[in-house]
């Protein structure tokens, strides 16, 4: 045996550094998890403190859409939910960058962000409870149906920014009128090849998109290691693209960089991938087990870093609220509370007959034929006592 | 009046749809500059621009999903599949997206979209270029699905799914592109999309066939007839919603029928056909409904794709078949 001496190069620890447990030092900070702002040299926070006050009560509202859905399912109102607890930062503030004419094509776990596009989180409810399958119009508020196809979303999101790019709503120069496209998918995703299609052609059309990548470490029971060699942001230059790793737990930090992006975007100087390095502290779905393939210590180092008590701990530190301030968001938590579990038990039964009503634009006259049929079958019952049928 | 090739049908009737509505962009390798492998697309992409005539990488779930965005922002695009047997990679995209966009946001999102695929054997091609995947197609709900099978129905018919609110997969007989020429007159009216057609009037039996096998199907109808049998044939043009009306109309003066495809047999649009002849028909039937299509094989190699695709001589074999019963 003859070792091969060919050369190609630097090998992957030369290229792209060890790897790190914690994001590493290209992780974009601009609040440390005690609470401290800090400087970077490319981003910076440009809103005040009232916004982080906002995205306070945002994260804290969100996080109460998560439990409550939670309890939810485990009380039988919901059949399934994806949780999101621990990426409240990320989702929040990608959200709040977002102009009111930019689009968002989401997964199905982008509830914060749906929350900052005013969708009804009730509305997100009646997917996971059954009623229907996204009951809320994606004209409204921008905001896409949930895609449950892995990574599906990513070239719906590039094909509505080309034709976004055909209406000449790209590099106006008028704020008011650019507009971009937020790509949302996760780490599991970035092995689909959807998404890397989504790539190849923002990149080649030069697309307004951000591909904004939440990285919560798993993928159900898969780590990240199983997904990636190399950290995700750093794929973006293979594709022609700029790629940065952002801390997903900071949510000044998630603003800013993604704002940098859409202003990118919206200049018409093409796509960004945006890396918010995150974890997913709770399940991947309410049907999941994480202790049956992850360490609790992992969890435990990872709540330290939780993204809600670092602007608790900024806020308070600072003297920018009161006791009342925190009282008031957590009332408004209590309500937004009795708001899901009373509307979700309210949320209509779907009608049997409507299945077939939009199939299609142009109902067919075979579909009709059936919806008759069945129709006329359902009747045949009507009359009977309970148990004929 | 001109007389012109399904090729050309079918690209004057694009360049008609692109005039009448801005909104209409069509995408697919290699459709710009060089016009498509077929030349269906030649020569407007310099028309209309590399906005509208959209020269894609190659990657078909990626042609498929960003036609999905653009739908979703208001346009109306038509996706060239190069050859039938690529369509797969793109299969996810149409049969989880664009097939239950408008059923799973309960009507408030519409997919005006076109999928065009050259489908069909018969042009000597290597593997995956002669396939004819529309009962996959056929059996997803959300789709609408056709074929058109002559130049004139190839200028209206894609007019007609370009215009249509719904995503229409549109097959094209590829080895009839630059075969037969049609007078094509601008002016006429045409039938509707979803509607089948007798081609030819007879009263032994009914020939079903759409695409390619309508030729050989009349073909066949003419040989029988100097044998003294009478054949209607109908191009059933519409595969999913299917038009059965004519046809049970036909099978019940005919009290026979054949249906053909190249497609395999097992499970293919003739399985379906079959069973609702069965059921609206049975009384009128004086012969098992017979299938001729491919056999249940993969397309074979080139050299041997006459034997595998159903001629003019196994359509005859099977309707003596239905006769003789």
């Amino acid at each position: 045996m003859t070792e091969s001496n060919t050369d190609f190069g630097p090998d992957l620890g030369e290229v792209f550094g060890p790897s790190h447990a914690d994001g590493g030092p290209e992780l974009v900070q601009l609040l440390t998890p005690e609470g401290e702002r800090v400087e970077h040299p490319d981003f910076s926070f440009d809103l005040d403190d009232e916004a982080i006050k906002g995205f306070y009560r945002d994260m804290v509202l969100t996080r109460r859409i998560d439990t409550e859905a939670t309890a939810l399912q485990r009380h039988g109102e919901l059949g399934i939910w994806a949780q999101l607890l621990g990426q409240e930062a990320a989702q929040i503030g990608s959200g709040r960058a977002l102009a009111p004419q930019d689009f968002v094509f989401p997964t199905y776990r982008e509830h914060g962000v749906a929350w900052c596009r005013d969708v009804d989180p009730l509305r997100l409810l009646g997917l996971f409870r059954g009623v229907d399958q996204g009951g809320w119009d994606p004209n409204d508020g921008n905001f896409g149906l949930y895609t449950i196809v892995i990574g599906a979303q990513t070239l719906h999101a590039v094909g509505y920014a080309m034709g976004m790019q055909r209406d000449g709503v790209v590099g106006t120069g008028d704020p008011e009128r650019d507009a971009a496209v937020v790509a949302y998918f996760g780490d599991g995703a970035s092995s689909q090849g959807d998404v890397n299609e989504s790539f190849i052609f923002a990149a080649s059309y030069n697309a307004p998109v951000v591909f904004f990548c939440q990285n919560n470490q798993w993928a159900i029971s898969e780590p990240i290691e199983r997904q990636s060699r190399i950290p995700l942001y750093q794929r973006a230059l293979g594709f022609g693209f700029p790629g940065v790793r952002v801390d997903g737990n900071d949510v000044l930090a998630c603003y800013a960089v993604t704002k940098a992006a859409l202003q990118r975007a919206h200049e018409g100087s093409g796509p960004t991938f945006v890396e918010a390095y995150t974890y997913r502290m709770g399940a991947h779905t309410t049907t999941d087990d994480p202790t049956r393939y992850r360490l609790s210590e992992d969890l435990e180092h990872w709540k330290l870093k939780d993204p809600i008590a670092r602007v608790h701990a900024y806020l308070t530190r600072n003297g920018l609220v009161d006791e009342a301030f925190f009282a008031e968001v957590e009332e408004e938590a209590e309500r937004l509370g009795e708001h899901l579990r009373a509307g979700c038990k309210a949320l209509p039964e779907p009608d049997p007959l409507s299945i077939f009503d939009h199939v299609y634009v142009d109902q067919t006259p075979e579909l009709a034929a059936q919806k008759e049929g069945f129709a006329a079958y359902l009747a045949s019952f009507e009359g009977h006592k309970e148990g004929a049928r | 009046m001109a007389k012109i090739t399904l090729a050309k049908g079918l690209n004057a009737g694009l360049r008609a749809a692109m005039e009448k509505d801005p909104k209409v962009v069509i995408m697919g390798e290699d459709v710009g500059k060089l016009g498509g492998v077929f030349r269906i697309t030649d020569g407007l992409q310099k028309d209309f621009g590399e906005d509208r005539v959209i020269d894609t990488p190659l990657a078909e779930s990626g042609i498929l999903g960003t036609a999905v965005g653009l739908a979703m922002r208001g346009y109306r695009p038509v996706c060239e599949i190069q050859f039938d047997g690529f369509v797969y990679p793109a299969y996810d995209q149409i049969v989880s997206q664009v097939a239950k966009i408008h059923f799973r946001s309960q009507g408030k999102v519409k997919m005006p979209m076109v999928i065009r695929i050259p489908f069909g054997g018969g042009i000597g091609a290597v593997e995956h270029h002669s396939e004819s995947p529309e009962a996959q197609f056929a059996h997803t709900p959300g789709l609408k699905v056709v074929a058109c099978s002559n130049p004139v129905d190839g200028y209206w018919m894609i007019q007609q799914a370009i215009a249509c609110d719904d995503p229409v997969v549109f097959l094209e007989p590829k080895r009839q592109y630059h075969a037969d020429k049609a007078e094509l007159d601008e002016s006429a009216t045409p039938d509707p999309l979803f509607a089948s057609r007798v081609v030819r009037e007879g009263s032994d039996l009914t020939l079903l066939a759409y695409g390619p096998m309508v030729k050989t199907c009349m073909q066949s109808a003419e040989a029988a007839a100097g044998e003294g049998k009478s054949i209607e044939v109908i191009d059933l043009r519409t595969l999913s919603p299917l038009d059965m009306d004519p046809v049970f109309a036909s099978v019940r003066k005919t009290g026979r029928a054949v249906v053909a495809h190249e497609a395999h047999v097992n499970l293919g649009m003739g399985s379906e056909i079959a069973a609702r002849i069965a059921e609206e028909c049975f009384f009128s039937l004086e012969a098992p409904v017979l299938r001729v299509g491919g056999f249940d094989t993969p397309y074979p190699p080139s050299r041997i794709e006459e034997e595998f695709l159903p001629d003019l001589d196994r359509v005859l074999d099977a309707v003596d078949r239905s006769l003789a019963f």
